[in-house]
């Protein structure tokens, strides 16, 4: 019983990890209408740079610093290079942009921290089991999945409640109209992209304490976040959420019972939900296609 | 409405004027003479014509049908691992391990068509590639069948028999053996899309909403079109095995599915030849700079996805169809 709790409890923080891989994504993917590839990547640099700078400002520090990095990242690539493609109505592009973008990260951070993973030390004080008998729920672990939990409020109340956040959520319907009532679209796409790019790093920095930082560490992650994302509906934030927990306890699960499909299993959900509900358990006719 | 002959140049997608198609297979055939003479070899050859080939077929569904497919490795892989179960367990002949590993690319592409069809725009980009990962993942975990992470090895290509003869398949050979199988395929493609279903195709792409309301079943063409890449990806996947002796579940993983995309995009997605420039492109860069920069030709390779998108979306045939006749 301890075993297959255990593998649940690792499944919903692999899941939570999913479901803020897949906020950020889904945000990108509604106002930016591009497929960001690069999203592992950037998870990716937000762990790095989490890595690179705990050294000098803490844990706590890189905690935040490293998102708000991503994030300016962020907004760069998309003034730089992502824009360009706003008016091609083919996603082939974008695919193939943040594709290509997806192994120049890969590249460089192999290039500047190495192939080899590296550590990542988190506050000794977040670190010891809770409890004697359920010794895998540790402090970090309990940690990660209450700030995954309030990253995703925090965005889900931005959204509902800031001026800005209903702009992106009204772009999201129709930013012609938006455009047309004066609102500058062109901000707001840069900033949610930004928002999106940050989520993943901060999806990075959480990530770097509960398993080693790799290079590759974000390819596995982005299928994932996918499949969270076609499970939960295309467009939906609330879905994406809900696909990510979906599929992480259920490959946790899985790994406790049929460990070699652990890997499989998530693919599966997707088939069946697709052929169940083709636009995922949330997702809305005609939105996307 | 303009004649046909009109509608033949907006479109672009018939197969060049009858001297192009001379030139070009006059050069394929004689690869072997001129390649080593500028700094490739003989196997190069036969890598190009195999993502060549590869590439034509996802265009059949990415440039001609308009699905936004990111799963073309899953049927090249298979096809590679089709033909190299079957020389391990089966068969002793090149010809029909070719035959099974077509066979089993396009027995996955027909399944998972059917699943597939009726998805649209971003919803099938992201439903194929993530399919696309379960062959990964299957390939990468079965050990006993597949070799796992290693990959499958213990094969290699026969020889060819023939009545009286019988031919060793040097690298020389094996080049004419792929082109060989290259030239069924795209006659297949060629004759595909000339025809009233390759029209469909290019009806559905270009306004999928009025197809239906002809009374065209979209999703059982895009079902087609979707099998039909799968089987000849799965022919490429077969030849590649061939060519290598060897498969791994990296040729599943879906950075190869983007490889294939961007081969034909590169070369240019509206054009019958678009994949085979795109090929000699791609697999040239890919080879010559992984020499040159072993460590970062990623990174290269990364810069010229950005660079074809922002700069060359119409690929190099488009841009050159632009330069040459202004629309």
């Amino acid at each position: 019983m301890e075993l297959v709790l255990f593998d649940a409890f690792n499944g919903l923080i692999q899941g939570a990890f999913y479901a803020l891989m897949a906020l950020g994504l889904s945000l990108i993917i509604s106002l930016n209408s591009v497929i960001n590839f690069a999203h592992g990547g950037f998870m990716v640099i937000g762990a790095y740079l989490a890595f690179a700078l705990a050294p000098y400002i803490g844990f706590w520090g890189a905690l935040i610093a490293g998102p708000v990095l991503a994030g300016l990242i962020g907004i760069l690539v998309e003034r730089g290079l992502v824009r360009w493609l706003y008016g091609r109505s083919d996603p082939v592009y974008s695919l193939l942009l943040t594709f290509g973008l997806a192994l120049i990260i890969e590249d460089s951070v192999r290039s500047i921290w190495g192939a080899q993973g590296v550590p990542f030390t988190i506050p000794s004080a977040l670190n010891s089991p809770l409890s004697a008998t359920y010794f895998f729920i540790t402090g970090y672990r309990v940690f990660v999945v209450g700030a995954i939990t309030l990253a995703a409020g925090a965005l889900f109340a931005f959204l509902r409640f800031s001026s800005f956040g209903v702009r992106i959520r009204a772009g999201i319907l129709d930013l012609e109209t938006v455009a047309a009532l004066g609102v500058n679209v062109y901000l707001l796409r840069a900033v949610n992209f930004a928002i999106g790019i940050a989520l993943a790093g901060f999806a990075g920095v959480l990530a770097a304490g509960v398993l080693q930082l790799s290079p590759t560490m974000g390819n596995d992650v982005i299928m994932a976040t996918f499949v969270a994302i076609v499970v939960g509906g295309i467009g939906s934030l609330l879905g994406s959420v809900l696909g990510g927990l979906i599929i992480g306890v259920a490959a946790g699960i899985t790994s406790a019972y049929y460990p070699v499909a652990s890997d499989v299993v998530i693919y599966i959900i997707m088939a069946v939900v697709l052929l169940v509900r083709p636009r995922g358990l949330l997702g809305q006719e005609g939105l996307f296609e | 409405m303009s004649g046909p002959v009109r509608t033949t140049e907006r479109l672009g997608w018939l197969p060049a004027p009858v001297l192009a198609n001379v030139v070009i297979w006059a050069m394929l055939v004689a690869v072997p003479w001129w390649l080593p003479q500028v700094g490739g070899y003989t196997a190069l050859g036969s890598r190009i014509l195999i993502y060549a080939l590869g590439a034509m077929a996802l265009n059949v569904l990415l440039g001609f049908t308009g699905m936004m497919s990111f799963g073309q490795a899953a049927y090249f892989g298979l096809g590679g691992y089709g033909a190299g179960l079957a020389l391990v367990h089966l068969t002793h002949s090149s010809w029909l391990a070719v035959l099974a590993g077509t066979a089993l690319g396009g027995l996955a592409a027909l399944i998972i068509g059917a699943l597939v069809n009726n998805s649209r725009g971003i919803y099938f980009a992201m439903i194929t590639v993530a399919i696309g990962q379960i062959f990964y993942f299957v390939a990468e975990r079965w050990d006993a069948v597949t070799g796992g992470q290693d990959g499958l090895t213990g094969f290699s290509r026969q020889p060819l028999h023939f009545s009286t003869v019988t031919v060793p398949l040097d690298d020389t050979a094996f080049y004419y053996f792929v082109l060989f199988f290259f030239a069924v395929g795209a006659a297949i493609i060629a004759i595909l899309l000339n025809s009233p279903l390759g029209h469909t195709f290019v009806a559905i792409r270009e306004n999928r909403r009025r197809a239906t309301f002809l009374g065209i079943h979209v999703g059982r063409y895009v079902w087609t079109s979707f099998a039909v890449a799968g089987l000849l990806g799965g022919l490429a996947g077969a030849l590649n095995a061939l060519q290598n002796n060897f498969i791994s579940p990296e040729n599943l993983y879906w950075v190869e599915s983007g490889n294939f995309v961007i081969i034909a995009v590169l070369g240019g997605m509206r054009s019958f030849w678009g994949p085979l420039v795109g090929a000699i492109i791609f697999i040239g860069i890919q080879s010559y700079v992984s020499s040159l920069l072993p460590t970062n030709w990623e990174t290269v390779i990364g810069v010229l996805f950005i660079i074809i998108v922002l700069f060359f979306p119409s690929g190099v045939l488009g841009f050159i169809r632009r330069r040459v006749r202004p629309a």
